[in-house]
């Protein structure tokens, strides 16, 4: 065992490895609870990308053959059921996740220099979650997904000037057809995951390079806080977290396995109380309570503008926050953090209780 | 016993438990279910007019594909279409009145017998009945 390792060692330079092991660190104080949530995304992404794996043993992307393959994998493939249904549940718990981890470092304040990039990539690695959530769900090609696929590119079809271009990109065509579900299967595995691994490996580096932030209620007090080693300490604590994370996943997959509902059909109409993953919900709601006309603009447009605004004003937030994160401008960014975490709670909640303008 | 090593087989033991509940599931999962084929016993393989003396056809039988031959002297012939060499698809060369495996040169003659080349047994016949205008292709019965 020693002589392998030492083998190991001599090529593959585990030292090197061993000494940024050794050298990182979390700091700790009352705050730190909130460290763990991107490690939390991480596993929940390690679940993606191996159940998705699985999938495609028996997936077959055309539109006469998707549904019935998913419904092979469901009723006849030993533990099919459950590993679609832990790929869709972790999903769901990954966005989760990865929101929980947004809105930590923006009340944080975790996105002050030098981590404005850590905060960019971290905005783009949620976008790309977001893209794989809607590719991935008109793949088995049943009636919610052909209608919440024809509904969000229908909306990138609103938007002025690159919309029309948009929406026929992300189609394949007019309409949505077989094309559209062999482009979405093609960004589902192969584009979105290329992507993802370049902007994940930049996310991480930087993580690691520039260290956890430390909120500025915790930074300048003295002593500074304490320390803990990453590995082990902070390493098996996150370990608890994931097998946590394990066993919700196995429960909800068990309990509630994901259904596969009925195929899609182009020429029906669309079926009653339809409505996007609960990650859309807040825009789709937003979208349902504008008026038809704005001013004299069509509701929609103001909303897909307003929220497209918004999205922007979110990502350029360690530019325009005070670098110090004290001070009244401070207080702004943080008081708008809480605005919009109450804004979107608040909205997604509106969509299940089928609340109507 | 140490009471640490007491805790180090205890977590071995809990890892070794995780690990099987996740590994197997997932060796099930990679086996593809065996789902017993329907067996095709009986096909409309064509309309008498598709096929010219002379010509053939291949037709589906089942998961595999037939070959229905129609003669210059005006019989029907019908037989598996797969070579029994590497499993090709086979075809008729009226010329010759043989038909022909053309991956590997393979000749097998109307009968379905292997002739020349690689084939080692020969290609299993069906019996062919007209019936108005359908062409039907039955297994032979064992």
């Amino acid at each position: 065992m020693n002589r392998l390792h030492e083998w190991l060692r001599d090529r593959l330079g585990l030292e090197a490895l061993q000494h940024v092991a050794d050298k990182k660190d979390v700091p700790v104080h009352r705050h730190s609870f909130w460290y763990y949530w991107g490690g939390m995304t991480l596993f929940l992404f390690g679940i993606q990308v191996a159940t998705g794996i699985l999938l495609l043993l028996y997936y077959r992307a055309s539109a006469d053959e998707a549904y019935e393959s998913v419904r092979f994998l469901m009723t006849q493939v030993s533990f099919g059921w459950l590993i679609r249904s832990i790929h869709s549940w972790s999903a769901n718990l990954m966005i989760g996740a990865a929101m929980v981890h947004m809105f930590s470092a923006f009340l944080l304040k975790a996105y002050r220099a030098p981590r404005e990039a850590t905060w960019l990539s971290g905005m783009v690695l949620l976008g790309l979650s977001l893209a794989f959530g809607f590719s991935g769900y008109l793949l088995p090609w049943n009636e919610l997904a052909f209608f919440a696929t024809k509904v969000g590119t229908d909306i990138t079809g609103a938007v002025p000037v690159i919309g029309p271009f948009m929406l026929r990109f992300l189609r394949g065509g007019e309409h949505i057809t077989g094309g559209t579900l062999t482009r979405f299967f093609g960004f589902h595995v192969a584009i979105l995951p290329a992507v993802t691994t370049v902007i994940l490996g930049v996310h991480l580096y930087l993580v690691m390079r520039h260290g956890m932030s430390v909120p500025p209620s915790v930074e300048g007090r003295t002593p500074p806080p304490p320390r803990m080693k990453f590995v082990p300490n902070f390493l098996l604590r996150d370990m608890v977290g994931w097998l946590a994370a394990l066993a919700l996943l196995a429960l909800l997959a068990a309990l509630f396995p994901w259904e596969l509902g009925l195929k899609a059909d182009p020429y029906a109409p669309a079926p009653a109380g339809i409505k996007p993953e609960w990650y859309f919900g807040w825009m789709f709601q937003t979208l349902r309570v504008l008026p038809a006309h704005i001013l004299g603009v069509e509701g929609e447009l103001v909303g897909i503008l307003g929220i497209g605004l918004g999205g922007v004003v979110w990502l350029l937030v360690p530019f325009l926050d005070d670098p110090r994160g004290q001070g009244p401008r401070a207080r702004f960014w943080r008081w708008l953090g809480v605005v919009a975490i109450i804004y979107v709670v608040v909205f997604t909640l509106l969509v299940y209780r089928g609340a109507k303008p | 016993m140490k009471r640490r090593d007491l805790l180090g087989w205890a977590i071995k033991l809990m890892g070794a438990t995780l690990g099987g509940f996740v590994l197997y599931p997932l060796a099930r999962y990679l086996v593809p279910p065996s789902i017993p084929e329907a067996v095709t016993r009986r096909v409309v393989a064509a309309k008498k007019g598709d096929v010219p003396p002379g010509g053939f056809k291949t037709f589906p039988f089942g998961a595999q594909p037939g070959i229905l031959i129609h003669t210059a002297d005006d019989r029907w012939l019908a037989l598996s279409a797969v070579c029994t060499h590497l499993g090709c698809t086979v075809q008729y060369k009226s010329g010759d009145r043989m038909i022909w495996c053309a991956c590997h040169d393979g000749f097998y003659d109307l009968d379905g017998r292997n002739v020349s080349g690689p084939p080692p047994t020969p290609l299993e016949r069906y019996v062919v009945h007209v019936e108005g205008e359908d062409v039907i292709v039955e297994k032979a019965k064992a």
